[in-house]
């Protein structure tokens, strides 16, 4: 399901919406993640802390938003342009891929709740196949 | 068996008694239409569905919206027993509709992200965490009579 030239205009037009707000939204959305599937807290048994609000959650939010933006400056070519993360999540992170599909709904539900108005469904339908896609550019060095 | 704290059994009773049924329900079916299309192949006799505009449009969707809230609806009053409630909506979504079942998750995330926009602030992660297990409870329920 790859992204089409209106999936990629879309994406970027709600990025550009929403984008000052990128610390926000990645913290809200992991935390999110944590407490709605507490099997991803596995990862993160070196946080001393996994609430929403804690230091190691709003500073990894902020990081995993970078990700996403720098996903959106690479559009064209996702593989590409998210070699070093996939090389990072395969071989040191070795996240199991299904997780990516978590974090992505989580994220799409901040989204919503903080931009009702402009998560229209034709964003949504845009946004999830983008996330869709960088989940696999991640997952592209695991085996 | 299911056990829900007193939290989750207050939080999903608010969150029922503070959505508007009549916008969530055909909200949430005409986003999982237009998000992911090949679940359009359940309703080939609703007519028009050939893009976003025309599946928010239509009034058969919307109005089934509102049927698949009020099925929510039983699930609500029934929280302590769901899978027994929907044992006859199980048989019913398996055997006569046949409709793959890895297509309720798909309707339930489009529905959490509805419940999302409506809800704003109120919309915790804590909140979310609720929502979460109650429509995962729903699910594995209506996936009970699948053989």
């Amino acid at each position: 399901m790859s992204l089409t030239e209106k999936d990629k205009a879309a994406v970027k037009a709600l990025w550009a919406k929403i984008s000052k707000s990128a610390d926000a939204i990645g913290a809200d959305a992991l935390s999110r993640m944590l407490l709605v599937y507490p099997q991803t807290k596995t990862y993160f048994s070196h946080w001393p802390d996994t609430k929403a609000g804690s230091e190691p959650v709003k500073k990894h939010g902020k990081k995993i938003m970078g990700g996403v933006g720098l996903a959106v400056s690479k559009i064209d070519d996702l593989a590409a342009g998210l070699l070093e993360l996939s090389e990072l999540h395969a071989f040191k992170l070795r996240v199991d891929p299904a997780n990516f599909k978590l974090l992505a709904h989580c994220l799409q539900v901040v989204i919503a709740n903080m931009f009702p108005k402009d998560f229209t469904p034709e964003a949504h339908v845009a946004c999830d196949k983008f996330l869709a896609n960088v989940a696999l550019a991640l997952s592209e060095k695991y085996r | 068996m299911v056990t829900w704290t007193d939290f989750e059994r207050a939080t999903i009773q608010d969150i029922f008694s503070k959505i508007d049924y009549d916008i969530v329900g055909p909200d949430a079916l005409s986003r999982c239409l237009i998000v992911y299309p090949w679940t359009q192949r359940y309703f080939g006799s609703f007519g028009n569905l050939y893009n976003a505009a025309a599946i928010a449009s239509n009034p058969k969707v919307a109005a089934h919206g509102k049927v698949v809230l009020g099925g929510l609806e039983k699930a609500l009053k029934n929280m302590d027993d769901i899978k027994q409630a929907y044992a006859d909506l199980s048989v019913l979504h398996s055997e006569k509709l046949q409709v793959d079942p890895d297509n309720f998750k798909l309707l339930a995330d489009c529905l959490t992200i509805v419940v999302a926009s409506q809800l704003g602030k109120d919309f915790t992660p804590e909140v979310h965490a609720a929502f979460a297990k109650f429509l995962a409870v729903v699910v594995a329920a209506l996936r009970k009579q699948y053989h």
